[in-house]
């Protein structure tokens, strides 16, 4: 995540509700990823802030907290976008050429399926069949389907989300 | 439980149970790779490439976590083995940038090294290189994870021995990696630069700045040596190329630090090749400087020395002494002096010890630390109050944190959180000048609730029955106010500690007398009395000195009252084995000492002084009171590496040299004395401290006739009961901890086994606090002083060096 994107997020963000999440947990250094879990609850995903938070009370290094963050899947580092991407899985969308679309999705927005731009405005998802198959290959952005696509019509579809 | 037998490589052998086949195989000779392994940590088994054949099990085991069994029949380098070996190298390969050419590691990287065993050059898989940036934000160290192979072990040392917990594994898969969090740079992590981590990588990951492009493994050449900075006295390997030191790396088979470092000792040493080293004698004429010839100082020096002499008498002359000369220069010099005729040598550092050296002469007889830093790793509880010895004597810290792995009790007691309150099962913020009421009530709530030692306490201690009403008053309820505690926790900390068979204390030796030091110690030491916590193995008081061979220059005599090894100046017989030794008199007088002349408010007598490498004209809060008088003297010779503020206002200045430049031996705060070696030579017209000191004696008209450090050592342990057993031959391979009273004693771990140095151990009454107790005014403040606690002289080489860049504070919050 670039710096300013952080700086920018730092701002929303109010780490004092940390005390209280972590307060059952206080002196139970082992409990670290029940702590995240709560801590993601609250905030959707885990705010650097809030991690550096957590590691000072807990005294927990923040090296040990972010390596357990960004070794399991469930933990998000980042808000998810402005806009959802869910690119379809499903078979039919998979005999259609979704693994393309989806890779020129990430190649366009530099990143991979579950993350986030740093511009917070998409994140990048897969999902089993979301029921569209006559328009496959198919994805969703929030609720509206793009179908019949190509990898080439990608780029426009994306411009047009501000 | 009996051993265990198995066959290895045909061969038969007997092993412990729970040795790993690693071990046992060691135990044969045979080379098992490894990449993953660390003794010190607990195994992970991550990398596989030690591998081996166990006959009827089905799969290859990794010898490193794999326990022997009854029986087994091994095989360590069976072709199924090199087969799997082969491998896991081709994996490693596939992605590691093969740049073996300029890679500083080349010739000691593990990974090199079993592809060339196994003829693994080309890998079979095409992988993906990894295109990390590198990261060059510091100035000690460059991080290249692109040549990381995942190994884990600066991540154990990092956030396990040190603490620092500056990385750790990071995401998962291919783009795993190791770092700080957020993939900070280091610089703006929590490291602390102690290189633990760059002395256990076994590739190219992790490279020194200082030493690159200097010299290939080969072409360097080891001497061992002991750092120079604090009183842990860690072993150093000084790697030279030609004339140049280019790196250090840990001395492994050291006792005292074992492999483990703190950034001073591993980065500090650059001072050694400062462009500002002084080379040559300097003669100051109308307010300036003028080099001079050694003739030209030396005859300058004896004219004056005479000339004050003459006029003033020998009273009239003093010399301080630096605790970071080496035994053999504090000997001569104090001899030098005496031989002047008065006793007034003293060192300022050791000043600033006074109200700890004091208490402890006074309650136990010895101001020695009572045991072993080692031996912090086998207690059960340990109390720190008000020090922070993982900044200040970092590897007492790293036994800290490994005792408390090994399941010991830790309650710190501070004003402000340090470094190991992250790890205390209870951390007690003080108020300020609450660490004595604590103390004191702790030895109340111990006796009240019947914890005490009542056999120890009546074999060997005095003073008990009026100590035991003095403490009466100190009730928690009655403290937690002035402490900041509760009544809880106070009691809390005094059954932690005396709940144990085996319990230490450490806190600071820096803290001043108007701040109530004494106060403090005696208390610790009513502490350790009260629950026979001295006299064995584990357990006793951790007051370490600051600067590196404070202990030595005060077992050298290097003090106005006492001779070497704290004979009493006072006794007729010592003196005159001295006087029979050294063929002069000795005079009866007890001389003055550091504080007689600068504390003082009265005219000094003193008219010439000769400072050996100390720096008090920047030490402490009243150094420019301690200026003034140093100016005030007729003539002021100061002898040392750099043009310090005290050097500055000498008359003659005398280059000394560094301690990468000198043979000689050091003496730790655990009393362990220890060879240092020289590793290159030095500047230009710099010779040897000792040797100056014998030419200046020399010209003053005493015949002194040595040949090397060796016989002044020789001479001194002749004289030195403490040291009389020991030889340079013995401590060749490793120091000895003092007393060795003879050629075949193996020195001694833990002081007052069975006897105290003054007999019995004396409770001692701390008289201040009744008054105190009733109109509550608070306690005097009580802190260590400075950021490592009186180190002036390490200040003045840190300042020139790398270290200097380092941001303050680092690790512990605060
Ligand atoms: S130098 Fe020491 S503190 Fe820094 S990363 Fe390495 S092991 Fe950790
Ligand atoms: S940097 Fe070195 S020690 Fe650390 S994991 Fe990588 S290879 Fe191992
Ligand atoms: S702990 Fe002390 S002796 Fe060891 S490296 Fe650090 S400063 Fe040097
Ligand atoms: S050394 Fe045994 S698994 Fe790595």
């Amino acid at each position: 995540m670039s710096r300013e994107t952080e700086a920018v997020m730092t701002e929303q963000i109010d780490i004092t509700a940390i005390e209280e999440i972590i307060e059952p947990y206080i002196k139970k250094k082992e409990m670290v990823i029940p702590v995240l879990q709560k801590v993601q609850e609250h905030f959707g995903y885990l705010p650097r802030p809030a991690i550096e938070e957590v590691s000072r009370l807990m005294r927990i290094p923040l090296s040990r907290l972010y390596g357990v963050a960004t070794f399991y899947a469930q933990f998000k580092m980042k808000p998810r976008g402005k806009y959802i991407i869910r690119v379809c899985k499903g078979t039919a969308c998979h005999i259609q050429g979704s693994p393309k679309i989806a890779e020129r999705i990430e190649e366009t927005l530099g990143i991979q399926s579950g993350e986030t731009t740093d511009d917070l405005r998409f994140t990048l998802e897969e999902v089993a069949c979301i029921g569209a198959c006559a328009l496959a290959p198919v994805i969703m952005i929030n609720d509206d389907p793009h179908g019949r696509l190509t990898p080439d019509k990608i780029k426009s579809i994306l411009d047009s989300y501000k | 439980m009996s051993a265990i037998k198995l066959t290895i490589d045909g061969r038969e052998i007997e092993v412990e149970p729970g040795t790993t086949i690693l071990e046992a195989a060691r135990q044969i000779g045979a080379d098992i790779p490894t990449f993953c392994h660390d003794p010190e940590l607990p195994p992970n088994g991550a990398c596989r490439i030690c591998v081996v054949e166990v006959e009827k099990a089905r799969a290859l085991v990794a010898s490193c976590v794999t326990p022997v069994a009854p029986g087994m029949v091994i095989h360590t380098e069976s072709e199924r083995v090199v087969r799997a070996r082969k491998e896991i190298l081709n994996l490693q390969i596939a992605n590691h940038p093969l740049v073996c050419i300029t890679c500083e590691k080349t010739g000691e990287c593990k990974l090199q090294d079993y592809c060339y065993r196994y003829g693994v050059s080309d890998s079979g898989y095409v992988g993906e290189v990894k295109d990390l940036p590198l990261d060059d934000s510091n100035p000690f160290f460059v991080r290249d994870m692109n040549k990381c192979i995942l190994c884990g072990i600066c991540v154990g040392k990092c956030q396990d021995v040190v603490g620092a917990g500056a990385i750790d594994f990071t995401k998962r898969g291919f783009i795993s990696n190791v770092g700080p969090a957020y993939e900070d740079k280091i610089e703006d992590s929590t490291c602390v630069f102690c290189g633990l981590c760059i002395d256990s990588c076994p590739v190219g990951a992790l490279i020194p700045k200082v030493g690159r492009g200097k010299g290939r493994p080969w072409e360097i050449e080891k001497t061992r040596a002991i750092c120079p900075y604090c009183s842990v006295g860690c072993g150093i390997n000084l790697h030279v190329r030609g004339s140049e030191i280019i790196g250090v790396t840990a001395d492994q088979q050291s006792p005292v630090n074992r492999g483990h470092l703190c950034a001073r000792g591993k980065f500090g040493w650059d001072y050694q090749k400062s462009s500002e080293r002084l080379t040559v004698p300097l003669v100051k004429s109308n307010g300036v400087f003028v080099e001079v010839s050694w003739e030209e100082a030396l005859g300058l020096i004896v004219d004056n020395i005479e000339d004050v002499r003459n006029r003033y008498g020998s009273l009239s002359l003093m010399g301080l002494c630096s605790p970071k000369a080496t035994n053999e220069e504090s000997y001569l010099f104090q001899k030098l002096i005496r031989s002047l005729g008065s006793n007034n040598v003293d060192s300022y550092t050791r000043h600033c010890h006074a109200p700890s050296v004091n208490a402890l002469m006074k309650a136990l007889g010895s101001a020695a630390m009572t045991n072993s830093i080692e031996e912090l790793t086998g207690t059960e509880a340990i109390f720190i109050i008000e020090a922070d010895p993982l900044d200040s004597h970092p590897i007492i810290g790293y036994r800290v944190r490994e005792a408390v792995r090994s399941g010991a009790k830790l309650i710190v007691a501070n004003e402000k959180a340090v470094g190991l309150s992250d790890i205390a099962h209870y951390f007690f913020a003080l108020e300020p000048g609450g660490a004595l009421a604590l103390v004191n009530t702790m030895s109340n709530v111990i006796l009240e609730e019947g914890l005490h030692d009542q056999a120890f306490i009546g074999k060997r201690t005095e003073g008990f029955e009026a100590f035991r009403k003095a403490i009466a008053g100190y009730t928690p309820e009655f403290t937690a106010e002035l402490t900041g505690l509760t009544e809880a926790e106070i009691r809390t900390a005094a059954r932690v500690y005396a709940g144990v068979e085996k319990a230490a204390i450490i806190s600071s030796a820096v803290i001043r007398e108007e701040e109530g030091g004494d106060q403090l110690v005696l208390a610790l030491v009513n502490l350790a009395l009260l629950t026979g916590n001295l006299g064995k193995n584990s357990c006793g008081l951790y007051l370490p000195y600051s600067e590196n061979n404070l202990q030595g220059c005060a077992d050298m005599g290097a003090l106005p009252a006492v001779l070497t090894g704290y004979q009493q100046l006072k006794e007729k017989a010592v003196r005159e084995k001295f006087s029979k030794a050294w063929k002069i008199p000795i005079s009866e007088k007890e001389g003055y000492s550091a504080a007689d002349i600068f504390n003082t408010k009265k005219e000094s007598s003193i008219k010439a002084m000769f400072i050996l490498g100390e720096n008090p004209a920047a030490c402490g809060e009243e150094h420019e009171k301690t200026a003034e008088i140093l100016k005030s003297l007729d003539f002021l010779v100061v002898q040392d590496i750099f043009m310090t503020e005290t050097a500055a206002l000498a008359d003659v200045v005398l280059p000394a040299i560094a301690f990468a430049e000198k043979l000689g031996t050091y003496t730790n705060t655990e009393r362990r004395v220890q060879l240092n070696r020289p590793a290159v030579e030095p500047p230009e017209e710099a010779y040897p401290d000792w040797e100056v000191i014998a030419e200046l004696a020399g010209w003053l008209g005493f015949e002194w006739n040595y040949d090397s450090p060796e016989d002044i050592f020789n001479e001194m342990a002749a004289l030195t009961p403490q040291y009389s057993g020991i030889s340079y031959e013995r401590i060749e391979a490793e120091g000895i901890q003092w007393p060795c009273p003879g050629k075949n004693h193996p020195g001694t771990r833990y002081l007052y086994e069975g006897r105290f140095g003054r007999g019995l151990g004396l409770f001692s009454i701390i008289e201040l606090d009744h008054s105190r107790k009733f109109d509550q005014k608070p306690l005097p403040e009580i802190h260590s002083i400075g950021e490592h606690g009186c180190q002036c002289i390490s200040d003045s080489m840190r300042n020139h060096s790398v270290i200097s860049s380092m941001k303050k504070n680092r690790g512990g919050e605060s």
